[in-house]
């Protein structure tokens, strides 16, 4: 948690008639989906995107819920954050995101039976992704509602994009398919020798370490 | 800012509230259709071990429970093989809502066991298949499933298993078709009558398995243990029904 206490976010005076897009406020989508991304920058949520990414479905009905999660926690905050009493914010957060969580599990017992078995224990485990009680904590706290929705959906995304790329990797290497469909046997590759490796976590480790050996190159972020 | 204790006390009884009328709202109103989705969910799982599961793959659910409607008659009977009708409460009892894992905590004697007889398509009254469900331990948490056994009550028709958590890439492969499918046809009787069940042999690529075995999963040895333990145990609660079937002292079977 200690990296992103660091970009406390400042509260700009605005003028009183910014546009719906302005420059600001497409950085606060834009920005978490590559150069302040969630999980390969700011290394949150890590376990969940190892968990749950062995294949594309679950991984893509994962992401729907914490984008789900992370822009309506966001909004609920920053429409209370006036009155939310501080010695008692965590908690208030923590009530809200549970929330959340609950109704996400619940909705997806009651329609998805099928994903509610595969994704059980962790759609309950989006209570404790820090990358949704950091941007609470970072951004909601202090910002407008407005403002926070985009933030929610720039971290969301962040998070999603990521979770899907090595969730791609996981299953087309691991199990030969994508979204299921057999893919290698599709253009006549029939023994395509899949890797158990994959399947397991350590997969991810690998997949993940790559994908931002690749980003950090790019952006020439360097850890301090 | 600093607030008053009786402010922060006031907001959080508020918050309180408000969140838990929330979610008893949304678990009551959710509540049918959740258990529409473990009853299909269950359904579609006794169906899977007698059917072919790419056939059962393309139907939808509407149709997988019309089907079970059509072809499974279900009935519950007790470790003497006597039909259980009445529940605790003096309710009817129905095979599907017996809970496996609730009985499996109690002795084998006090269990309650249902049975879901699969009917003939053309002739509802030749039975096909007997499903009986199954419950065990794996190597790191339950499996279970069900086994489908043919009309001679020896010969099994197929199986479908399902695990909690189990090595992905190793004993997870139990949920497979693949391992399901080396189960069918094999015998759970010997010569002369005496129960023997059908075990999982250690290794993989196994030669001159007998009907009493199947090949094992290499790296899994301890979840094909306890397939082989869950599959045995069930067979043998399930022996004074059988008899009563093979004597034809049960009325309607």
């Amino acid at each position: 948690m200690s990296t992103e206490t660091l970009e406390k976010s400042e509260v700009t005076a605005k003028l009183p008639t910014e546009e719906l897009f302005s420059k600001r406020r497409k950085r606060l989508i834009s920005d978490p989906l590559n150069e302040d991304n969630p999980i390969t920058i700011q290394v949150l949520g890590i376990c969940s995107a190892l968990a749950v990414t062995v294949k594309m479905e679950p991984t893509l009905i994962m992401s729907i819920a914490v984008v789900f999660v992370i822009v309506f926690s966001n909004l609920i905050i920053s429409v209370m954050r006036n009155v939310i009493p501080s010695r008692v914010r965590i908690i208030v957060q923590l009530a809200v995101v549970a929330t959340l969580v609950t109704l996400v599990s619940e909705v997806l017992k009651a329609y998805s039976y099928e994903m509610y078995k595969v994704l059980g224990a962790f759609v309950g485990l989006i209570i404790t992704n820090c990358i949704v009680m950091g941007r609470l904590e970072a951004f909601a706290m202090g910002n407008k509602p407005y403002d926070s929705i985009l933030d929610g959906l720039g971290s969301g995304f962040g998070y999603a994009w990521i979770i899907l790329a090595v969730a791609f990797f996981r299953e087309l290497l691991g199990s030969g398919s994508v979204f299921d469909f057999k893919i290698f046997e599709a253009v006549g590759i029939m023994n395509f020798p899949t890797n158990g490796l994959m399947v397991d976590s350590i997969g991810a480790f690998v997949i993940l370490g790559i994908i931002i050996w690749i980003q950090r190159t790019k952006t020439g972020y360097i850890e301090h | 800012m600093q607030q008053s204790n009786a402010y922060i006390i006031g907001f959080t009884a508020a918050l309180t509230i408000v969140v838990g009328g929330l979610l008893s709202l949304a678990s009551q109103g959710l509540a049918p259709a959740q258990k529409k989705s473990v009853e299909l969910d269950t359904k579609s799982q006794i169906l899977a071990s007698v059917m072919d599961r790419e056939e059962l793959a393309t139907f939808t659910k509407d149709q997988i429970l019309s089907m079970y409607n059509e072809r499974i008659e279900s009935l519950v009977v007790d470790i003497n093989g006597s039909i259980v009708e009445k529940n605790k409460k003096g309710g009817p009892l129905v095979a599907e809502e017996v809970n496996i894992l609730k009985n499996y905590k109690k002795d084998p004697k006090d269990r309650l066991y249902p049975v879901f007889k699969y009917k003939n398509a053309d002739n509802p009254q030749k039975i096909d298949a007997y499903i009986l469900p199954l419950y065990g331990a794996g190597l790191w948490d339950k499996i279970w499933g069900y086994v489908a056994l043919k009309s001679d009550l020896n010969t099994i028709a197929g199986t479908a298993f399902d695990h909690k958590a189990e090595t992905p890439g190793l004993g997870a492969r139990i949920g497979s078709p693949e391992i399901q499918n080396r189960y069918v046809g094999k015998k759970i009787l010997d010569g002369s009558g005496n129960l023997v069940s059908v075990n999982m042999v250690k290794g993989e690529g196994n030669a001159g398995l007998t009907e009493h075995q199947v090949d094992g999963m290499s790296g899994a040895t301890i979840t094909g243990r306890g397939v082989n333990d869950m599959l045995e145990n069930y067979l043998s609660y399930y022996k004074s029904y059988f008899e009563k079937v093979n004597s034809g002292s049960l009325a309607n079977l």
